[in-house]
């Protein structure tokens, strides 16, 4: 392991690696990555892999497009198959209020040039003939979202900034970052210890952890959050389908498996990972009800991730005020493998000073101090 | 060259284990994540000791695999609508809004 480095990333998941990725490629290699377990061991290798451009604020759509332009090319960049598949996302909305939002982000979407239409039951159903759309009153479909395979991407980017020079270090654990005054000055690991001034927290839930090793305190917080997959049948499912009413969505992977999950207002925030019936059978309920063919379908697997929150649902992104060199990338929810394309870009744009975006002033963490949160209305899941 | 299978499910063979191994997935769980042996039907029920066994001879012998992949419910793969009324009382929320 190196002894020094221009820049060290806590954190192998797809924000920290895209991070290192996006760096090496303009150039810059003295970077550390550093990862306690293996890669695709924290959220990035426990989600969905959904990608969409239907949010409800600019800043969003335009990210979401410009991920979506450079998770079109990535598996040609990156030597792995990504398996990213545009078919779509189809929104549900069975109440006023959620149809209100379907029409607003609409427009929005469409003024920005993502080509999205509300639809009706009818409608949806010639996509999706299977769906069960009773008591759905509306439905937004853009056929330019879609799904990936997370895994490729996390050892992609890996793949490249390491040829590139970038250090990854997995099974070395983060337990100390040395501040003298305001400046970093070193991260010490289980493996020994890095002289650097600069710091990238991309921890995803354990961001708040590992903000404390140099005494800073983050609003994040973490909450587990469970999905399953099915076992392969032929294809038949084109979008993912989110149903606004449950925050139920699903989708059919290139494998042939249906992949989902659900929202659960009653789940605390914890550091528990374990998979329960609960959701289970929460999910089968509302999976049958929008597909009831799927009742005989088998269940072959589920597992359980964190979602990094923030008390606004946008991440927290640049400098913290108390220490000198310390940069936040986390706080994704259940959001953050769709953006990290783009959010890893900008970020190394921003580190190397090639470019200027005002997300690092605006989603920063002071922003909580300054009473200027942000809402992002269209967090589903 | 015969071909030893190590996964029937997902037909993965050991020289599919080998090329990751040498391609750097050099623990258990990136060994299972990029070949996907355990993925399939059985979840890993007939094939994970073989890995394991692999794993620890090419590793040297003396690498115990101390953290192996969880076994992921459900048991067996079992039809959704076997657990669509498990839990009455997991209800609420499923259907209305939160
Ligand atoms: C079930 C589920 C479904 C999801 N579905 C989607 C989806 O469809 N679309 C989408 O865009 N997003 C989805 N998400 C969210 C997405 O997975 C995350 O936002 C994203 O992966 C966050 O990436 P990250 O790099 O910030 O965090 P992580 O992938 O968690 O990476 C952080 C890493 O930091 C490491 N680490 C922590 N502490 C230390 C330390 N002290 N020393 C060294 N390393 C450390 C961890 O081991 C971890 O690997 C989903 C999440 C879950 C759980």
């Amino acid at each position: 392991m190196r002894d020094r480095a221009d820049l060290v990333i806590v954190g192998g998941g797809v924000i920290g690696l895209s991070l290192a990725y996006h760096l090496a490629r303009l150039g810059f290699s003295d970077v550390v990555v550093l990862e306690q377990g293996y890669l695709c061991f924290g959220a990035s290798g426990r989600n969905g892999g959904g990608v969409r451009q239907q949010w409800s604020t600019e800043e969003n759509v335009l990210l979401m497009k410009d991920a979506v332009r450079r998770y079109r090319r990535l598996s040609q960049e990156c030597g792995y198959n990504i398996w990213f598949r545009q078919g779509g996302y189809l929104f549900l909305a069975r109440d006023d209020a959620s149809a209100a939002t379907l029409e607003q982000n609409t427009k929005l979407q469409n003024r920005l040039g993502v080509p999205t239409r509300l639809i009706s039951p009818a409608e949806a159903r010639r996509i999706v003939p299977v769906l069960n759309l009773e008591g759905v009153r509306v439905c937004a479909y853009n056929p330019t979202d879609g799904v990936l395979f997370p895994f490729p991407v996390v050892w992609g980017m890996a793949r490249i900034a390491s040829d590139l020079g970038v250090e990854i270090n997995t099974f070395t654990r983060v337990t100390n970052i040395d501040v003298r005054g305001r400046q970093i000055v070193k991260v010490v690991t289980d493996r020994g210890a890095i002289a650097t001034r600069r710091v990238v927290n991309a921890a995803g839930a354990w961001s708040p952890q590992v903000a404390r090793l140099a005494g800073v305190e983050l609003p994040n917080k973490p909450y587990r959050h469970e999905i399953l997959v099915s076992e392969p049948v032929k294809p038949f499912l084109d979008p993912l389908v989110s149903d606004l009413s449950n925050g139920t969505y699903f989708s059919q992977t290139m494998r042939g498996e249906i992949c989902g999950g659900l929202s659960d207002p009653a789940e605390p925030s914890s550091m528990e990972s374990g998979s329960s019936l609960r959701f289970l059978s929460r999910m089968s309920r509302s999976l049958m009800r929008l597909v009831p063919q799927l009742g005989s379908l088998k269940v072959l697997r589920q597992w359980a991730g964190y979602y990094d929150e923030t008390p606004d649902g946008q991440p927290i992104l640049g400098r913290v005020d108390a220490v000198d060199g310390f940069i936040q990338l986390n706080g994704f929810g259940g959001h953050g493998f769709m953006m990290a394309p783009a959010i890893g870009q900008l970020a190394a744009e921003w580190i190397l000073r090639k470019a200027e975006h005002p997300i690092f002033s605006t989603c920063d963490l002071g922003r909580f101090a300054r009473g200027e949160q942000r809402r992002e209305t269209f967090s589903i899941g | 060259m015969p071909k030893t299978i190590v996964c029937r499910c997902e037909d993965v063979t050991e020289e599919d284990l080998k090329r990751a191994f040498e391609r750097g997935f050099r623990d258990l769980e990136s060994l299972r994540r990029f070949t996907g042996f355990g993925t399939g039907f059985c979840q890993g029920k007939s094939c994970l000791c073989h890995a394991a066994r692999f794993l620890a001879a090419v590793k040297g012998g003396d690498d115990m695999v101390s953290d192996p992949p969880r076994t992921r419910p459900p048991l067996r793969p079992t039809p959704f609508a076997a657990f669509a009324g498990a839990l009455p009382e997991a209800d609420a929320g499923a259907e209305e809004k939160p």
